[in-house]
């Protein structure tokens, strides 16, 4: 069992979510100090969606990547600078290129979690400029453990020297977790990562499984700033982690006050498991469905609930809401069944 | 006579095409070449008794009187070395990767330079740009001065093959020069999101736009006619929520449903650029036969 855990920080990635990609230069300077001093080893900065995703689709980020690289270089020493890089979004030439004359340390190329190949040509340009990079598997619950694992084999094939599994809806519970990191721990020659999200209350537990699974890395955000529910709070981690016995390289003390730093830089935003973050979390349903659930409910009288339960029988991807109003129809047609002759919807 | 077309790239793209050209009554297809001859394109044209062979470019190379005209449905890195030897071979090709050799071409917006002959190389950007640089070009129609266009398409991951994967640098980049080129716009971006949901989505792309102070109503006219001119050489194109203006945004969406040909219906994005490279076929057939 790996008794080192390295602990990757997302909170200006993630976090940029929860506030509409609005952070600002003030916000990426004094937090970068913060994890810089209390010794977290990499410290990932950004749009939410990574490098050249400020977008009308996603959001406009506030400060553009440069400004963010630059505030963020000058701030960190010992601390590695990470970025997320999703093909479709960044290119080589518009963005690789410039974040690594920027001074990126980390690259971390994401993908759906069946769509690894779009990763190739992204990873191995990092690699050839010496960078240190990462494959990862977002959404990865939607995937049968066997596809999770040939897709994993493919980054690892490509040249990622580590894998991320992102838990995006906050959907797994510890078993899940410890089942496929066990898969990927048995199939992979590189070392793999958890990445939580807290919408039903799992995020440490599913972190604490992942290690016991053979993970060597994980994720977190400081008070757990993150999209959605947020991220597995970063501080109770570390807590969490230094009593069972493993070593992060985290002066605890340190991370506290950088929690303090975050509560004033970050408020009055701290992420919690709103209503849709827990039926988006049980159903495993992308949950940025939400106003289409909402519409579609009303036209058909059913409850917005179980059409989220639905969509995640059917395994509903963002995308897809053209199917929000094919379920709601078949709720309410099965509705009027009452005999239960159409129970298979339920 | 029919115009004779070699088809290099035998994929989801190429096989399409190879289906649509052998439809029409001004083209034929009389070369599907590719590098295996157990593929699902490869035994399509067999059925259809189009020549193949599984010697890529050579097979052009050994014998160049084959074709009128070559259409590289490869890949952007592929399709320069095969240029290379195409052009020393004195063929037009129309180019179906992102590799940006030649002049961009949109059916919708300019046709004649194409085919009087003056262009060799013609560069049908992506199935992207072929979506939406019609509409960017229309808004631009009514307002001169664009400060940004984005684009976002969402394809079903199933219509995405090898190369396309390989392409989305490419396909990010040329779709986004080709935005800027047609509509004059001051900065563009483009967002390509390949969606695995089962069962496949159909190809919806929204395109957005930052214009100070747009007049909608001259907007959904200027949409509209754009629309109905993309329509006559792509029926699966539809205006799914037609211009919406907040502040000074402008936001418009449009579906392509496809043909079905090769792949089925969702596969709009394979449909639209093959359907605007028929368009150039078509015309440059017509030019060729008077």
């Amino acid at each position: 069992m790996n008794k080192h855990i390295t602990i990757h920080d997302p909170t200006l990635r993630d976090g940029n979510h929860a506030v509409r990609h609005q952070l600002t230069s003030n916000n990426f300077r004094r937090y970068c100090l913060a994890a810089e001093a209390a010794g977290v080893p990499v410290v990932e900065v950004g749009h939410g969606n990574g490098l050249g995703a400020s977008s009308m689709m996603v959001g406009e980020a506030l400060l553009t990547d440069e400004e963010i690289l630059t505030i963020s270089r000058e701030s960190l020493i010992k601390s590695k600078l990470s970025m997320h890089v999703i093909p479709g979004f960044a290119t080589i030439k518009r963005d690789l290129v410039k974040a690594i004359d920027l001074g990126v340390d980390i690259f971390r190329v994401a993908a759906h979690v069946t769509e690894a190949d779009i990763c190739q040509r992204h990873i191995e340009y990092a690699r050839n400029a010496d960078k240190n990079v990462f494959g990862v598997l977002m959404m990865s619950h939607m995937a049968d453990i066997d596809v999770l694992v040939s897709e994993a084999r493919k980054m690892q094939s490509y040249g990622a020297e580590g894998l991320v599994i992102m838990d995006s809806s906050g959907n797994y519970f510890p078993d899940n977790v410890a089942e496929r990191i066990t898969a990927l721990v048995n199939n992979l020659d590189i070392p793999v990562g958890f990445h939580g999200h807290n919408n039903l209350g799992m995020a440490i537990a599913n972190s604490v499984a992942a290690i016991k699974a053979g993970c060597s890395l994980l994720d977190a955000s400081i008070r757990g700033f993150g999209a959605g529910a947020g991220n597995t709070q970063l501080e109770v981690l570390v807590a969490v982690l230094h009593r069972l016995g493993y070593t992060t390289g985290i002066d605890l003390y340190k991370i506290l006050d950088a929690a303090d730093v975050a509560e004033k830089e970050f408020n009055p935003v701290a992420p919690f498991s709103s209503p849709m973050s827990i039926i988006s979390g049980l159903s495993g349903v992308f949950s940025g469905f939400a106003k289409h659930v909402e519409t579609a409910a009303r036209d058909y009288n059913v409850d917005p609930r179980d059409i989220f339960f639905e969509l995640g029988c059917r395994k509903a991807v963002a995308g897809q809401e053209s199917i929000i109003f094919e379920v709601a129809q078949a709720l309410a047609t099965s509705k009027e069944n009452v005999a239960g002759s159409n129970l298979t919807l339920l | 006579m029919k115009l004779k077309v070699a088809i290099i790239g035998t994929g989801n793209i190429g096989t399409d095409l190879m289906v649509k050209i052998m439809r029409s009554e001004n083209l034929t297809c009389t070369l599907f070449a590719g590098r295996t001859l157990n593929s699902i394109g490869m035994k399509r044209a067999k059925e259809m008794n189009v020549p193949i062979s599984d010697q890529g470019i050579q097979a052009i190379i050994d014998n160049p009187d084959c074709c009128d005209i070559v259409v590289d449905c490869t890949s952007a890195q592929a399709h320069i070395t095969h240029w290379e030897v195409l052009e020393n071979l004195g063929k037009t090709v129309i180019d179906m990767t992102p590799a940006k050799l030649g002049d961009l071409c949109v059916p919708a917006l300019a046709t004649q330079k194409w085919i009087n002959g003056r262009v060799d190389n013609i560069n049908m950007i992506t199935c992207g740009g072929q979506t939406t640089v019609p509409i960017a070009y229309a808004l631009s129609q009514v307002h001169k001065d664009i400060d940004y266009v984005e684009v976002a398409s969402n394809i079903a991951s199933l219509s995405a093959g090898p190369a396309t994967r390989q392409n989305l640098d490419e396909y990010v980049q040329t779709t986004e020069e080709a935005l800027r080129s047609f509509s004059g716009a001051k900065r563009s971006k483009a967002i390509l999101v390949l969606n695995p949901a089962s069962p496949p989505i159909d190809m919806v792309t929204t395109i957005y736009a930052k214009i100070s102070n747009p007049d909608i109503d001259r907007i959904t006219e200027s949409v509209n006619n754009m629309v109905d001119n993309i329509r006559q050489y792509v029926p699966g194109y539809q205006l799914l929520v037609p211009p919406i203006v907040k502040g000074n945004t402008v936001t418009i969406t449009v579906k392509v449903l496809g043909a079905g040909d090769h792949l089925p219906q969702y596969a709009g994005n394979l449909d639209i650029i093959n359907c605007a490279a028929i368009r150039v076929l078509e015309l440059i057939a017509h030019a060729r036969k008077h």
